[in-house]
């Protein structure tokens, strides 16, 4: 890891400010991602993940904004750029796909023509040229019959296929860098695994980076080769995906692992019965003091309604915010 | 799509207004204006003339075919100007919001207050009468229905998945109106310029009708009324056949209007699809 990063964020902040309150939704986040790595965020919802994300493309808009930190893009930090120079990122150096591929498209516009949108905002190019470009870019996702399925509306094809053509748009500029936020949730099963495989194998073959964000540890671990798990606005372990089914080091992660359903030699282990973890995420405005699991983690102790436990460095890479990790 | 019974008389009778006042000089008997022959003066209606004459020998069924032009004109034209206002306005306050806001909609409540004939009657006394000023007069007047609910779409439909999608995507403020905005509106934007345009022409025969429009001789449906007023017990086709045409044209674009809003309404679309 001795090259630049593509992104890198540093001690985030961002503030929520709706006049009534003002509380930090996120804090002290700090992550990296190379280029062409994979990366995952994962936490219960409401933990922060996609105002993140949004941060890191220059969208947080009015009651939350970056309070504090750096996001370094290349180097250059995202809240320095211009209203113009953020815009030239968005969309062509830094791609983002979301959980509903039902609203994210246009009703009213054929698809192909949104594709070509972005061939015309970013490439310069003609509409004739992006036109063609945009049946090679459908083409691309596995849409069968692509020069026809241009002309057709959203509402026209399934979700799946909605989906692969946010991919295809999100793709169409070759980014460096694709954010996906919970692409799959909306989608069903089989499906879901169809457009992971896609997305992934896509990325792989022209070297895009993905941040992956989603509450599901085993999707992630799957895609990623580093997840960072979040807990109330903040990273609370972040490991090799190798590394965390095994030797996962904090009570939080432990008990997602704990409540993913076991397969294979795991399952022989004889643990096969599904844990929650009791209690629920607190507000932003009444995050408890202290280490913010500790009204739900079995092994706090005084220290950890006192004192917010520090980082520490673990091997591989790997860090942890517990005072009694394993 | 299916067109409504409704939207289907409206089309045609609008279709009928469009294609008479297209092919005037060509579906006309005589000159609309020279054709006077004190001959044939206050003929009632016959075979020969078709929607009888006038004190001066000229055939109105000629005139009222004229006419048409003259009322689509103003109708389309001036509609066409207050759309453009209404949708520039109230897309760019409900999408920017904060000080331009407030002025739009200070702007369009002060419109609304003022009944719109009466401030473009106040604009013709400024310029005068004339084709020109009747267009400023009623283009610049009735765009505030238009600007509430561009304002009002904008506003429901910045929240959408495809807008916050189109700023992810680096899309700037005009793109996003022009693109994901605007198309998602158009149909009521149709359907209020529809109904508009109704009022547009009735608003041009009453301007007309008193003066401020269209002046005698020029075949205005307004100004022929205007002239038919003293032989109305007469000679009541002079009134009879203007005031039929300013009829059936309202009604079919107010129709047409009322049909479209049944197709195009948004509810109904969705639920469709
Ligand atoms: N526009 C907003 N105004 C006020 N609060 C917001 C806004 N957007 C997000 N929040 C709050 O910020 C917190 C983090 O939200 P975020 O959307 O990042 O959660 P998430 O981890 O992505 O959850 P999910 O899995 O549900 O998507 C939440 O508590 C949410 O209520
Ligand atoms: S710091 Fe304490 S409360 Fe927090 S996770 Fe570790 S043990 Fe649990
Ligand atoms: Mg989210």
């Amino acid at each position: 890891m001795t090259a630049a990063p593509l992104i890198e964020v540093e001690d985030l902040r961002i503030d929520l400010d709706d006049g009534a309150n003002h509380v930090a939704a996120v804090e002290g986040v700090s992550f990296r991602i190379d280029r062409g790595e994979t990366f995952g965020l994962v936490g219960e919802s409401g933990c922060g993940k996609s105002i993140t994300a949004l941060a890191l493309i220059g969208l947080l808009r009015r009651p939350l904004s970056v309070a504090a930190g750096a996001i370094r893009f290349e180097g250059r930090e995202i809240q320095r750029l211009s209203a113009a120079e953020q815009r030239a990122l968005r969309g062509n150096r830094i791609a983002m796909i979301f959980q509903e591929p039902m609203t994210a498209l246009n009703p009213v516009s054929p698809v192909g023509r949104q594709i070509a949108e972005m061939f015309v905002l970013h490439k310069g190019k003609g509409w004739r040229e992006a036109n063609q470009l945009a049946v090679e870019a459908l083409a691309n996702v596995r849409v069968p019959a692509p020069e026809r399925r241009v002309k057709d509306y959203p509402h026209q094809l399934s979700g799946g296929m909605r989906q692969r053509v946010m991919i295809a748009i999100a793709l169409a500029c070759d980014p460096d860098l694709l954010i996906a936020d919970e692409p799959t949730t909306a989608l069903d099963v089989t499906v879901q695994a169809e457009i992971i495989e896609l997305m992934r194998n896509l990325c792989a073959e022209r070297g895009t980076a993905i941040l992956m964000i989603s509450h599901d540890l085993g999707l992630v671990a799957n895609v990623c080769r580093r997840v960072g798990v979040m807990y109330a606005g903040r990273i609370v372990e972040e490991r090799r995906s190798d590394d965390i089914f095994s030797a996962c080091a904090h009570p939080y992660t432990q008990g997602l692992v704990d409540s993913l359903p076991r397969l294979g030699s795991r399952a022989a282990l004889g643990r096969s019965r599904l844990r929650e973890i009791a209690g629920v995420v607190p507000a932003i405005a009444d995050f408890p003091a202290g280490c913010r699991f500790n009204p739900r983690c079995a092994q706090a102790t005084e220290v950890c309604r006192t004192t917010a436990p520090e980082t520490t460095w673990l091997g591989a890479g790997g860090l942890v915010r517990c005072h009694h990790h394993a | 799509m299916k067109l409504g019974t409704s939207a289907i008389i409206g089309g045609l009778l609008f279709a009928l207004a469009i294609f008479v006042g297209l092919f005037a000089p060509w579906l006309a008997h005589t000159d609309p204006v020279m054709g006077a022959n004190l001959m044939n003066a206050e003929e009632p209606p016959s075979w020969i003339w078709w929607f009888g004459t006038d004190a001066q020998g000229r055939d109105i069924y000629s005139r009222v075919v004229h006419g048409a032009r003259i009322s689509l004109t103003v109708g389309i034209v001036s509609q066409l100007v207050n759309s453009i206002i209404g949708v520039t306005l109230g897309l760019t306050a409900g999408y920017w919001g904060g000080w331009w806001d407030d002025v739009v909609n200070g702007l369009t409540n002060l419109m609304l207050a003022i009944p719109s004939l009466i401030f473009a009657l106040a604009i013709m006394a400024v310029l005068g009468p004339g084709l020109t000023s009747l267009l400023i007069a009623l283009g610049l007047t009735n765009w505030s229905f238009t600007c509430r609910i561009a304002r009002a779409s904008t506003l429901s439909l910045k929240s959408q998945g495809y807008v916050q999608a189109a700023r992810v995507l680096g899309y700037g403020d005009l793109r996003i109106m022009i693109t994901q905005l605007l198309p998602n509106m158009v149909g009521p934007i149709i359907v209020i310029g529809t109904l508009g345009m109704g009022g547009a022409v009735l608003a041009e025969a009453s301007l007309s009708f008193l003066g401020l429009g269209i002046r005698p001789p020029y075949p205005s449906w307004g100004s022929m009324l205007s002239e038919a007023r003293d032989q109305i017990t007469t000679a009541p086709w002079l009134s009879v056949f203007p005031g039929l045409a300013i009829f059936l044209t309202v009604l079919g674009l107010n129709l047409l209007g009322d049909g479209l809003r049944d197709v195009l309404d948004p509810q109904s679309r969705s639920r469709r699809t």
